[in-house]
């Protein structure tokens, strides 16, 4: 497989991957705007988003969420169809979102004692689309 | 057109993302018309704003009456939390205030609590007192404990400490004690069930056929109609060591 043809295989996962992660911040960001409880499973969803951490400045956290993986959806499309300035763009969210995540998890296993699974799905997400950063070859195709 | 393509996609995924996320908002905010979830409601007997969490129109209203230095209260603000989890729409949770002179701390966290929630933040600081009960519940002079949690859910501290021990919290407070003494409350935690009084040993699996008992009841009725029959004891009971 040539360096220019797994490079488009990464990026179309990484797009496909920032679709759910789009998917799961939306949810969370209508929830929260409705006022709703989200009930989960085997999570502590309540604790973790009626927290203070739920918001910033007024706007849902998960909505910033939304917009990232939004970029990155679209910064991911743009690198496989040979783009070279969408990833730089896509690398710089990625890393931006990896920090974020890393405050987020420390805000809930420290600080809230209590772990959302959708916060936990969307961590997964992030590490994973760092994960595929790290291993597509930076080289022009 | 392979050179537009991208963008197609993208513009597409916008679209339908802030479509998918409407339709969401709409069909939810419907779902929970009459009422927030959290938003405080009304007391029956007045004008006193309840601690409500779970839907409106849930068939089956668990009333609590606790007291945040009560070690039993605090162990069951964990088997609630789960039959929240467990239950999801079929069940909301209202919170009563209901201090005991037995406990040194008791009417301090309940007030403490109330000026929290003055700022939005009750259900929150609720859950920072059960959670570190251990911690304050022994020590002398509580008010630092209490500043550093209000501190924590990033509340303004000045108005909190000054809310604390404002006339205002006082009547919620005692306000939602003379309702439980009015209702025959006399330990905590008490819980009622669609307004009946369950007084056992709080298992989960008690409180799940206490749960299941009240829906099976409620099935015929509409949904968030009729909330069952009055106040009648199920079983004698008092706080649990």
């Amino acid at each position: 497989m040539t360096g220019a043809r797994s490079q488009t295989i990464f990026y179309t996962v990484a797009a496909l991957i920032a679709l759910i992660g789009l998917a799961d911040a939306t949810y969370l960001t209508v929830t929260h705007l409705t006022g709703e409880d989200v009930v989960c499973g085997s999570g502590d969803c309540s604790a973790v988003l009626g927290s203070v951490y739920a918001t910033v400045a007024g706007i849902p956290t998960a909505a910033f969420g939304a917009v990232a993986y939004f970029a990155v959806f679209s910064s991911a499309l743009l690198a496989a169809f040979g783009y070279t300035r969408a990833r730089i763009f896509l690398t710089l969210v990625v890393v931006v979102m990896f920090g974020v995540t890393l405050w987020l998890l420390y805000v809930q296993a420290f600080i809230l004692h209590a772990f959302c699974p959708f916060c936990l799905l969307s961590a997964a997400l992030t590490f994973f689309l760092a994960g595929i950063i790290i291993a597509t070859p930076f080289t022009t195709p | 057109m392979k050179r537009y393509l991208p963008f197609v996609i993208i513009a597409a995924v916008a679209v339908l993302a802030a479509g998918a996320g409407a339709m969401l908002y709409r069909v939810k905010e419907r779902a929970i018309t009459g009422g927030g979830v959290t938003r405080p409601s009304t007391n029956e007997t007045g004008a006193e704003p309840l601690h409500v969490r779970g839907q409106p129109g849930a068939p089956v209203t668990l009333e609590e009456f606790g007291d945040f230095q009560c070690p039993s209260c605090a162990t069951e603000a964990e088997v609630i939390s789960k039959l929240e989890q467990d239950y999801g729409p079929r069940l909301r949770v209202v919170w009563r205030n209901f201090p005991l002179a037995m406990h040194a701390h008791a009417l301090e966290a309940a007030l403490a609590a109330e000026a929290a929630g003055l700022q939005g933040h009750f259900w929150e600081m609720h859950d920072l007192l059960y959670k570190n009960q251990a911690v304050w519940s022994t020590a002398s002079d509580v008010r630092p404990f209490f500043n550093m949690y209000a501190r924590s859910l990033r509340l303004d501290v000045e108005r909190f400490a000054k809310d604390s021990t404002s006339d205002e919290v006082k009547a919620r407070v005692v306000s939602d004690g003379e309702r439980g003494v009015s209702r025959g409350v006399k330990n905590t935690p008490t819980l009622f069930i669609n307004d009946r009084e369950v007084r056992t040993a709080f298992s989960p699996e008690r409180l799940h056929q206490a749960i299941e008992a009240a829906l099976a009841e409620a099935t015929p009725k509409a949904f968030g109609a009729d909330r069952g029959p009055p106040s009648a004891k199920v079983q004698p009971g008092g706080e649990r060591k």
